[in-house]
């Protein structure tokens, strides 16, 4: 059985859904973060293996400008999810945050 | 070779001109987060972090002026191993950006003083966003596009959340991340497969790549297509994308509303026409029926959803949505024309929300307090100027003649009528929900108008502060100004759109 480049795209794509149905269907914000991490990383083996496919480099180097963000992103967020945590000392799913609505 | 028997890298040549706007409000950024380390006492540090600030939005101004006169003579041209375009658009939609963060930042002013919140960090932020906003203005490449795209949304993740003390600052901050990190996944799932499709990440590199080969499954391209039109379309605030534009401008202070409407989307809209026209000109039939949904969704949404609302700020996220399908109408036309009404209707809604969001702000208050239509009851009498002012944002928002709003929508309809076909029942729409709209404005001008009557609570708002003033005055003359003679701007805007590098 050969390990096909097409495997690597499927399996992508389904952790893209995975993650994409996940951030719409979960309700805590952590694992909403999570879903999104998840996505980032699907994107990431998508490019690694068209990368591979098509003899170019530039789609490796797209992964790390994508790891950098990745990283960035956490450090905000979960900053965010600190501070609101402080300011309500209640749970941090999005149904506890919905003051705004109209 | 080297004595390591590695190839030696060839690194990219650098015009230094070329990435100048964009340093130099990353440097002034920076230094400011220096200088605060160094200066303790608030009552130094926020006057010379404004210093700084005022210095780097300058500079890089300058810069910008400088692009545009070689721009001019030598033509447009590329830097950094063909990353960064330097042309007629990225410098025009540069100078929409900048002239709202000055604005912005005039508002914050003295704002962040009243809210006892952090100034240097705020500024900082800010001027940090907006290099984000150039750079995406001039990215050629897709990888360029979504770190810019980044650089943007990062800062404004904590400036839209910056209020600590305020619940709903921390929970729109909340929204806004959330979704925009999904949008920006999205997106960069779209610039994925365009890269298996094309083998390339850049726009000109796609570009070439379709003209020369005729693909033979066009499903990953139409595929990733889609999905960057989703990312963007968060970003831009088009329906059906919106969701978060209503709560994240309630919540968000308000000059960071006011720099969200009318920078983050000039910035967006950057990237979304150069994409669209430089990456996949050729395949304009697959692209524009897709924008003109969006358009129409955007339009309907944004006109009535603005009329059940009952909040100002509410109201006006709903109108940013409504202008955001009017860009779109421009957009779609896939025309020169299309690209130069855009434009302009860009530069006149960046300083229309400004001066509208400045007023608001003013009005809520404290605490950004409360934004209710009631609150706005019988301004006329307590605020003559204000309300006046008002009353002219909103008439040019709902695109009345001899105001700027008119010369906007003007474009992007003649634009699409250009264009024909499909687009005409486009602007046939537009001018439907313009009308619903201008039902909104007339709405909130007559609040303002009416007496407050016995029972009714009067706030009182606070004072107009000098950046303020400045703002709104300064939003007020260009209304007027371009709505009567508007050669000056619409020149620039085409001359900008023919120096459009393809």
């Amino acid at each position: 059985m050969i390990v096909t480049p097409t495997w690597y795209l499927v399996l992508a794509a389904a952790l893209f859904s995975i993650g994409a149905v996940g951030m719409l269907v979960r309700r805590n914000v952590i694992v909403m973060f999570m879903c999104v991490e998840l996505m980032l990383n699907a994107v990431n083996l998508t490019f690694v293996t068209f990368s591979k496919t098509l003899n170019d480099l530039s789609g490796q180097v797209a992964v790390f400008f994508v790891l950098v963000v990745a990283a960035a992103e956490v450090a905000i967020g979960l900053a965010l999810i600190v501070a609101i945590f402080r300011r309500r000392h209640t749970g941090t799913t999005a149904d506890d945050i919905s003051e705004l609505r109209g | 070779m080297n004595p390591l028997g590695v190839a030696s890298i060839v690194t990219p040549g650098v015009d230094w001109l070329g990435v100048a706007p964009v340093a130099l409000l990353a440097l002034a950024a920076i230094g400011i987060v220096l200088q605060r380390s160094i200066l303790r006492r608030a009552s130094v540090a926020y006057p010379s972090a404004l210093i700084v600030a005022a210095v780097g939005i300058i500079l890089s101004a300058v810069a910008l002026i400088a692009q545009w006169h070689r721009v001019q003579t030598d033509g447009s041209y590329t830097t950094l191993s063909k990353m960064v375009a330097v042309d007629g658009f990225s410098i025009f939609i540069g100078g929409v950006v900048l002239v709202a963060t000055a604005c912005s930042v005039l508002l914050a002013s003295r704002y962040l003083d009243r809210e006892r919140l952090d100034g240097p960090e705020y500024l900082a932020l800010m001027l940090l966003s907006a290099s984000g906003m150039l750079a995406m203005a001039s990215a050629n490449d897709l990888i360029a596009v979504f770190v810019a795209l980044e650089i943007v949304s990062i800062p404004l993740y904590v400036l839209v959340a910056y209020d600590r003390r305020r619940s709903t600052s921390l929970e729109a901050g909340m929204k806004y991340f959330l979704l925009g990190a999904f949008a920006s996944a999205v997106f960069l799932y779209g610039v994925a497969l365009t890269y298996g499709a094309t083998g390339s990440t850049g726009l000109v590199g796609i570009a070439n790549y379709l003209s020369e080969v005729t693909l033979l499954e066009r499903g990953t391209l139409l595929a990733g297509l889609v999905l960057m039109l989703v990312g963007l379309g968060f970003k831009v605030a088009a329906a059906p994308f919106h969701m978060w534009t209503p709560d994240v401008y309630q919540g968000a202070p308000t000059p960071v509303t006011a720099f969200m409407a009318s920078a983050t989307k000039a910035a967006a809209f950057a990237a979304l026409i150069r994409i669209l026209y430089t990456a996949l000109g050729g395949s304009s039939s697959d692209w524009r029926p897709l924008l003109w949904v969006l358009a129409v969704l955007s339009l309907l949404v944004g006109s009535i959803g603005a009329v059940i609302q009952t909040d100002v700020k509410r109201m006006l996220a709903y109108s940013s949505i409504n202008h955001a399908g009017f860009i779109l109408i421009g957009v779609q036309a896939g025309t020169i024309k299309g690209v130069s009404s855009a434009l302009t209707y860009l530069a006149i809604y960046a300083f229309l929300a400004v001066g509208s969001f400045a007023i608001v702000g003013v009005v809520a208050g404290r605490g950004d307090a409360d934004s209710d239509l009631e609150r706005f009851k019988g301004l006329s009498s307590r605020r003559t100027g204000l309300s006046w002012a008002f009353t002219l944002l909103l008439l040019a928002q709902a695109g009345v003649p001899l105001t700027a709003g008119f010369i906007a929508k003007f474009g992007v309809f003649s634009a699409a009528a250009g264009a024909g076909g499909t687009s005409y029942v486009l602007a046939l729409i537009g001018m439907l929900t313009a009308a619903i709209a201008a039902f909104v404005y007339l709405r909130i001008a007559a609040t303002m108008f009416t007496p407050a009557g016995e029972g009714d609570q009067v706030l009182a708002s606070s004072k107009v502060d000098l950046g303020t003033g400045i703002v709104i005055w300064f939003s007020c003359a260009l209304t007027i100004v371009i709505g009567v003679a508007p050669g000056f701007l619409l020149g620039l805007a085409e001359r900008a759109t023919l120096l459009f590098l393809r």
